[in-house]
């Protein structure tokens, strides 16, 4: 597996890890103690996994003549 | 005679030696975090109800390094596809961010461990607990003298040249921080009542236990310290090699480009598997 696999398995693992955060965010700012900060934590990690995304495209399209192997 | 394959791929594996042997070395490094996260998972689960403490960790400052972290493979692997392109110029600009950021992710996860050591727990004779950092102590001599720390040294120590050494005994501390009647009180702070911080005196005949928040303090501190003390390893580790290849290692690129860029891939791989356990140890221990 090359670097340019992994980086692609990271960049999806990190995407992942925006939802859940994003996902923990908002499920704090729901319940009673909710603060504005939980509902920043999520807008924030949406745009971040959502940025992410964005990223994994320009890379795959940029590095598309890059094995695998 | 010549080793093969350390530069162009075998044909049947399209594997060159370097890349059969940083995986392997990585597949010993999946086990022995697999067998770390098996044992925070066993340690978890076993824990009796409202012991497992929460909001402990600074999240702002988890949030920080996890940024840090995933920006840094981002470089690391843009600074390898520079190299492939033949831009040696930019790799060198790119990668100095990587090291830069491996830097930045240390001297945040130090200031978090100096937190850790500040924060203390005292647990009161008439057992109520407080909890916060220590902002002094005060401790007496001999003569009833007093002196004041502004750590804390124990409930006594000695000082002074051998034959003329002196006994100091605690007399109080000072924590800021909040009372709390329960340990679930303090362990999950969103269940019990708001604790206002504010500057407690205690006197030491009032204090049953004292211990600040280090390894020692309870089975999530010392996962905690285990977990990102050995990932901390691999990031110092990872960045003195980056580092070698980047800077001294980098002649390679006037004698044997492909196998100078081979380098940079393996060590691309190493620093996305230290990335990637950071992924995990993120959420497990600041946010679950």
């Amino acid at each position: 597996m090359s670097l340019k696999a992994l980086h692609i398995v990271f960049v999806t693992a990190s995407v992942v890890l925006a939802a859940v955060v994003a996902f923990w965010g908002f499920s704090n700012y729901m319940t009673p103690e909710g603060t504005r900060t939980d509902l920043t934590y999520g807008i924030a990690s949406v745009a971040s996994g959502l940025a992410l995304l964005v990223y994994g495209r320009y890379f795959l399209k940029k590095l598309k003549k890059i094995s695998y192997l | 005679m010549d080793i093969p394959y350390t530069v162009h791929p075998r044909a049947d594996t399209g594997l060159y030696n370097a890349k059969v042997g940083i995986w392997l070395f990585l597949a010993s490094e999946v086990m022995l975090f697999g067998a770390l996260f098996s044992s925070y998972i066993l340690l978890r689960v076993g824990a009796p109800d409202g012991t497992w403490p929460h909001s402990v960790l600074n999240i702002p400052l988890g949030t920080l390094n996890t940024i840090v972290l995933i920006s840094s493979s981002i470089t690391v692997v843009l600074a390898w596809a520079s190299l492939k392109l033949n831009n040696f110029a930019r790799y060198r600009v790119i990668q100095s961010i990587t090291l830069l950021c491996s830097l930045i992710f240390l001297v945040i996860k130090s200031f978090e461990y100096r937190d850790k050591f500040a924060h203390y727990q005292v647990v009161q004779k008439d057992g109520k607990y407080v909890d916060g950092h220590l902002t002094g102590s005060v401790y007496l001599d001999a003569d009833k003298k007093t002196r004041e720390e502004h750590g804390f040294r124990g409930l006594s120590f000695t000082e002074g040249p051998k034959g003329a050494q002196k006994k100091f005994t605690l007399e109080s501390v000072t924590v800021n921080g909040f009372e709390a009647k329960s340990l679930a009180e303090i362990n999950n702070p969103k269940v019990g009542v708001h604790h206002e911080h504010k500057d407690f005196k205690i006197a030491a005949a009032q204090i049953k236990k004292i211990g600040n928040y280090g390894p020692w303090h309870n089975t999530y501190m010392a996962i905690y310290f285990t977990l990102t003390g050995l990932h901390a390893l691999h990031v110092i580790g990872g960045a003195l090699v980056i580092g070698y290849i980047w800077g001294p290692g980098a002649a390679m690129w006037k004698t044997d480009p492909e196998r100078y860029i081979n380098r940079v891939e393996v060590s691309g791989l190493f620093w996305h598997f230290v990335d990637l356990v950071w992924i995990f140890l993120f959420p497990v221990l600041y946010l679950l």
